[in-house]
């Protein structure tokens, strides 16, 4: 958490800010976008500016507000954005270790920050937790300051996207420098012939289930991926370290 | 300010999206939440490392290769040579620092004239 003093006075706090700016305008061009869709979906301005500066999940905000506009049953709404949601439970399980040191509502309060981008920005620099106090510290500052930047990039545009939704013409497609900013990490993280094969499994499986509801098919990419990776791993190179490559 | 501001605001969507942030917290730090002593078994972990990449192909690749549910199957497609432009800088640059940056601007400066130009 970027609030924290011994966050961001750490060197790695800078290099996590340092880094998530190489994505940032991406981040930034798809908060924007979300923002105007939010509105020209019939989003009041007010709901829009509360929801752009408090969900913080593209996906889930976007997912919801139809079934806002439509008057559904809170609940449902709810249960909407939990299960566009579900692949962050999935990182949560990961990230596990890194974070069970801190005392309950700073670890709340980093899972709140962490989105995709931060996730997997983290995971590629530390392939592991920290064994000791001053690793753990380090990760920490590292995550913060790059969820810092994250957040600043997403809440900014958001906000003026939702202000001036009527300026920015949705035809235009800005939103696909955020598909490009994931694209860029994507293969930044292509460094073994596994991690490729992960990528072409979940793809393809990816765009074979996008008619499943909740985006599951994200999930089901994941778990294609993985379980396919884990099988030819066994037959290709059973020595492999865990956490090879970054 | 007409055109700035729009609509009215109930008490209950409000709360509707408060309730989505509070959804927001507990997703992403779901397993975070119980500190009962507990490890993931050493094969999810291993599994687990795969997840990244695998996630960010599925989010994207539906993006690049598909309009309204189905597969665009048209060469016509802005998004097409936009992706293969990035992937290209980036594995030209890559190293160099800021190729993530790089992969975003040209395939911006692809896709901004031939979508937006040619209609693409």
């Amino acid at each position: 958490m970027f609030f924290l003093k011994a966050n961001f006075r750490h060197a790695e706090f800078r290099q996590g800010f340092k880094e998530m700016g190489s994505v940032a305008p991406g981040i930034a061009a798809w908060g924007l976008m979300t923002g105007v869709a939010m509105v020209k979906s019939g989003m009041g301005t007010l709901d829009a500016l509360f929801m752009a500066v408090t969900v913080f999940a593209g996906s889930s905000q976007l997912a919801a507000t139809p079934l806002l506009m439509a008057g559904a049953p809170m609940w449902v709404i709810l249960a909407t954005a939990f299960c566009v949601n579900l692949r962050f439970v999935v990182f949560s399980a990961q990230l596990r270790p890194y974070v069970m040191h801190l005392p309950l509502w700073q670890r709340l309060v980093t899972g709140y920050f962490t989105a995709d981008i931060t996730y997997v920005m983290f995971v590629k620099r530390y392939p592991l937790p920290a064994q000791d106090a001053a690793g753990r510290a380090a990760q920490m500052a590292y995550m913060a300051g790059s969820g810092c930047l994250n957040w600043v990039s997403w809440i900014i545009p958001s906000v003026l996207g939702v202000v001036l939704a009527n300026g920015v013409p949705p035809q235009w497609g800005l939103g696909f420098a955020g598909i490009l900013a994931l694209l860029g990490m994507t293969c930044a993280l292509a460094s073994s012939r596994l991690r490729w094969v992960a990528a072409a499994a979940a793809a393809v499986a990816g765009v074979a289930t996008y008619g499943l509801p909740f985006k599951l098919n994200i999930l089901v990419g994941i778990a294609a991926a993985v379980v396919l990776c884990m099988a030819l791993e066994k037959r290709v190179l059973p020595a492999a370290a865990p956490g090879e490559g970054s | 300010m007409d055109a700035l501001w729009q609509g009215h605001t109930g008490l209950w969507t409000l709360l509707t999206i408060a309730a989505m942030a509070c959804i927001t917290v507990i997703s992403r730090s779901f397993f975070f939440i119980s500190s009962k002593p507990w490890v993931l078994p050493q094969w999810v972990q291993r599994g687990l490392q795969y997840a990244p990449i695998a996630a960010l192909a599925a989010v994207i690749t539906p993006e690049i290769v598909m309009s309204h549910g189905t597969l665009t199957g048209t060469l016509q497609d802005a998004r097409l040579y936009a992706a293969a432009a990035g992937v290209a800088y980036y594995f030209w640059r890559r190293g160099a620092g800021q190729a993530v940056l790089g992969t975003i601007v040209v395939g911006m400066a692809v896709y901004l004239p031939l979508h937006v130009g040619l209609g693409w």
